[in-house]
């Protein structure tokens, strides 16, 4: 009964979206304050079904309720418990349920954290969020029905979740990944808004940003989490694979990047108006793009879900309503006049928007690269993938600039910046950076260009940006006083820019400087890889709760010492039957020792690929410091006090609770 | 009133890419041909399936049109397509190199032993290695390579005596006589 009873509220949500969709916006347009003041106990009463529909499928799924067609498919008895809780999102209904559930939770955190928004405007975000909403159930419960039931013929047990996806990496990166996505929904919704008002003022965009940061940070790690996952579990060590579906996240977040900062121009100077809502509504287009390409079956990747034309077809015109209908009220609605602002031909202005050309170049580079194979499908040219080189070749050079840009905008002014003044302020940096990235080709051994220009790249984000750090904490009453002023959206862009370069040198050191090597090796023999020693001293079995493996004891080893001992396995799991491999893996800060154990080659010998990856971590480690640089950004006072003058303040102590600032912010 | 016909561009990329999206769907995008037709067989080193201590390298396409099908025992495909590749061995004379894809070796001879073994070859892949290099996303695929080990062309599904007759006898007797 649960699982009727989870498609139920399904059902119910539906009619609570559609409700909210109509009903504030005809508030809204009519003027009827009534109808508007619906709006936000609507959406907390669609999050509360989709919750009750979440939540029972969960349930279906912890006790085992193979009637239910999606858990007999996803799941199996033996299953560890907490890979049942992460099961509930391994399929493709599943998963879309769950993108429903953060959709609506983002529209009650709207309808929540939104209080000192007029209340027209309330109204038309949370309606433009209903609309997706409907699409979206509607998808879910036509197509897609997560409580489909196999009655009568229950099978004994499940199918199992498959074997790549037992693993933490599915307990996190799906859910951080689709609070990105749907999070930009929130970006959207304010900018459809704005354009049905004609109010693209610097209110809307002080009301957009600190939701567009969110969400964008959520993305960052989403993705950072992807790769990482990627990297240890599909055993081939590598950390970004230019796969549609990688690409296909890496879309929006490209778009949202250069949203946030569009929108930090348009709330401090008031122009590039049009460009920044046309980025809002593509960046939610990409995502939802994404969604398509995943769920569609139109490309293949590892991310793909079983293809199902019907399923495809339905979320292409749900795409397409979203996508023409807000495109063409942009075009109907955008200002056209500029704004009567000027700025200078070396103002911040403009180095944002350089930025911003970069970032939507490398967003269409990449949109090209993965659906040309399409394009040429269509034109009858044959199918063929684009691969690796395309993308080195040519998103390397755009990040670069992006680098570089980056260093020199920091200084910039906002209006106009004198370009003699701005030379002789970047002359130092720029030695500096010089000598950094020729120390760090040193210590690496070997010059290579791209080498030396992502060192570079890197280098000159970190100086630069330390360097204004410096000069702005300059203070009378000393430097810790000067630091302390900073406000917390500054540090914000601080943490965030610093995580770029420590991205971009983690990037280019282990694509430069990684070390890999595949060598046949039995029990006692050794094998040298750089300067380390490494030998494969055991062999061994072990019994895991769903899986046998078979596991190898590898000694690493430097000048005779022994610094670390790898365990890698080959898992075979019982119901279906797949080989997994799991990577030993010796992390650190400055390098990571990568064994896998390949194929058997003889009675006892095993093929075995050895890599040594420097830096690696910092690929990862700059994604969370993105990251934390945006959630600070949001933390900054100004999104506060507004909020603290509208409520009574609850004494010192209160007020100064930082979590419960940031959360009121929003 | 130029300015406000420009606005209208985006939403005409959209349209645009709308209809190539479209006509992508239920295309079945395992028609996917493979990156390296016409190219030779990527290098590999690979231990047989029988015996393990003997290691294939790319150098046994050498000489002979072979088709190299790619399978394992966890692939209900593979059980259909199997009856009609012993059939293609032995009926007509064909030479099929099997890529034992992502398995295991037991279950592999024991599928062997009681289902009949087509393969005048049989190399085992557990690790899917020589599979990634080729391009392969799931069994059964089958590729036809031509007496000089270059790659011509890929079928990805299952082998029927249709698929043989239509498809890939032609290209068999084709490379068969040119090479």
């Amino acid at each position: 009964m649960y699982p009727e009873l989870g498609q139920f509220s399904l059902i119910l949500a539906l009619l609570l979206a559609i409700l909210l969709a109509t009903v504030p916006l005809v508030g809204a347009i009519s003027g009827r304050d009534h109808l508007q003041a619906f709006a936000r106990p609507l959406a907390s009463g669609l999050f509360v079904f989709v919750a009750i529909a979440f939540g029972l499928l969960t349930q279906a799924f912890v006790t085992d309720d193979f009637s239910v067609a999606y858990v007999a498919n996803n799941s199996n008895s033996l299953l560890p418990w907490y890979y049942k809780f992460s099961a509930v999102w391994g399929g493709h209904e599943g998963s879309l349920l769950l993108w429903i559930l953060m959709l609506a939770g983002w529209t009650l955190a709207v309808a929540v954290f939104s209080r000192r928004l007029p209340s027209v405007m309330i109204a038309q975000v949370l309606a433009v969020m209903g609309m997706v909403t409907v699409g979206f159930l509607l998808f879910i419960l036509i197509t897609s029905n997560p409580f489909e039931r196999l009655l009568p013929n229950v099978p004994a047990d499940g199918a199992d979740l498959n074997p790549l996806l037992q693993d933490f990496g599915l307990i996190v990166h799906p859910p951080m990944l689709y609070m990105g996505y749907v999070g930009f929904s929130v970006a959207f919704a304010f900018a459809i808004a704005a354009l049905i008002n004609g109010r693209l003022d610097a209110a809307w965009a002080r009301w957009s940003r600190p939701w567009t940061t969110v969400a964008w940070s959520f993305l960052t790690v989403g993705i950072a989490l992807g790769s990482w996952w990627a990297y240890y579990e599909l055993g081939w060590g590598g950390w970004w694979f230019w796969d549609p579906v990688e690409n296909a996240s890496l879309l929006p977040w490209l778009a949202g990047t250069a949203l946030v900062h569009s929108l930090a121009v348009t709330e401090k100077r008031g122009v590039f108006k049009s460009w920044t809502v046309l980025l809002a509504i593509v960046t939610f287009a990409l995502s939802l793009l994404g969604t398509f390409l995943v769920r569609s079956g139109v490309l293949t990747s590892v991310h793909a879900f079983a293809s199902d034309p019907t399923r495809g077809a339905f979320l292409l015109g749900l795409l397409a309503i979203t996508i023409v209908s807000s495109l063409t009220l942009y075009a109907f609605r955008a200002p056209v006049v500029h704004t009567r602002t000027r700025y200078g031909s070396l103002s911040r202005e403009i180095f944002l928007l350089l930025n911003n050309v970069l970032l939507v170049a490398a967003t269409l580079l990449v949109l090209v690269g993965t659906l040309y194979p399409l394009v040429l499908d269509y034109l009858g040219a044959g199918r063929l993938s684009i691969g690796e080189p395309f993308y080195n070749l040519t998103f390397s050079p755009l990040a670069i600039a992006v680098g570089l840009m980056l260093g020199a905008g920091i200084f910039s002014r906002w209006k106009r910046t004198d370009g003699g003044w701005l030379g002789r302020r970047l002359l130092w940096p720029a030695a500096f950076s010089l000598v950094l990235s020729c120390a760090g080709l040193l210590v690496y051994g070997g010059f290579t260009p791209w080498a030396f220009a992502g060192l570079l790249a890197a280098a000159w984000v970190t100086v630069t940006t330390l360097l204004d750090l410096w000069d702005k904490s300059g203070s009378r009453h000393g430097r810790w006083h000067g630091l302390k002023r900073q406000s917390r959206s500054y540090y914000g862009m601080v943490l965030g820019h610093l995580g770029v370069a420590m991205t971009m040198a983690g990037a280019t050191v282990v694509s430069n400087y990684g070390v890999e090597r595949d060598v046949r090796m039995s029990p006692g023999d050794s094998a040298e890889i750089g300067n380390l020693q490494v030998t494969f001293s055991e062999l061994g079995q072990r019994q895991g709760a769903n899986f046998v493996a078979q596991y190898g004891r590898f000694d690493i080893s430097r000048d005779g010492r022994l610094i670390a001992t790898l365990y890698p396995e080959k898992r075979q799991y019982h119901v279906q039957r797949n080989v997994m491999t799991e990577a030993g893996i010796d992390a650190g800060l400055t390098r990571d020792i990568f064994v896998a154990l390949g194929e058997r080659v003889g009675d006892d010998a095993w093929a075995v690929r050895i890599q040594y990856k420097p830096l690696i971590r910092w690929l990862w480690l700059g994604a969370l410091f993105m990251a934390g640089g945006g959630a600070l950004a949001i933390a900054d006072r100004r999104y506060r006090i507004k909020v603290r003058s509208e409520q009574p303040a609850t004494g010192d102590s209160r007020s100064r609770g930082q979590d419960e600032g940031v959360a009121e912010a929003l | 009133m130029m300015r406000r016909v420009l606005l209208f561009i985006p939403v005409v990329l959209a349209v645009a890419l709308g209809i190539v999206l479209f006509a992508g769907i239920g295309k079945d995008p395992t028609h996917l041909e493979s990156a390296l037709i016409g190219k030779p067989v990527p290098v590999f080193e690979l231990a047989d399936l029988q015996d393990p201590d003997t290691i294939h390298r790319d150098d046994i396409f050498v000489g002979e049109v072979s088709l190299l099908n790619v399978w394992g025992t966890w692939c209900p495909a593979c059980r259909d397509e199997h009856d009609d590749l012993v059939w293609l061995a032995r009926d007509e004379g064909v030479r099929i190199v099997g890529l034992n894809y992502k398995d295991n070796r037991d279950l592999a001879l024991e599928w062997l032993d009681s289902l009949g073994n087509p393969y005048a070859l049989s190399l085992y892949d557990p690790q899917g290695r020589l599979g990634f290099d080729l391009g392969v996303y799931g069994a059964p695929e089958t590729y036809v390579i031509d007496a000089e080990g270059v790659v011509r062309f890929r079928h990805v599904g299952v082998v029927t005596p249709q698929v043989w007759q239509q498809t890939l006898q032609p290209l068999v007797e084709r490379y068969g006589k040119g090479g």
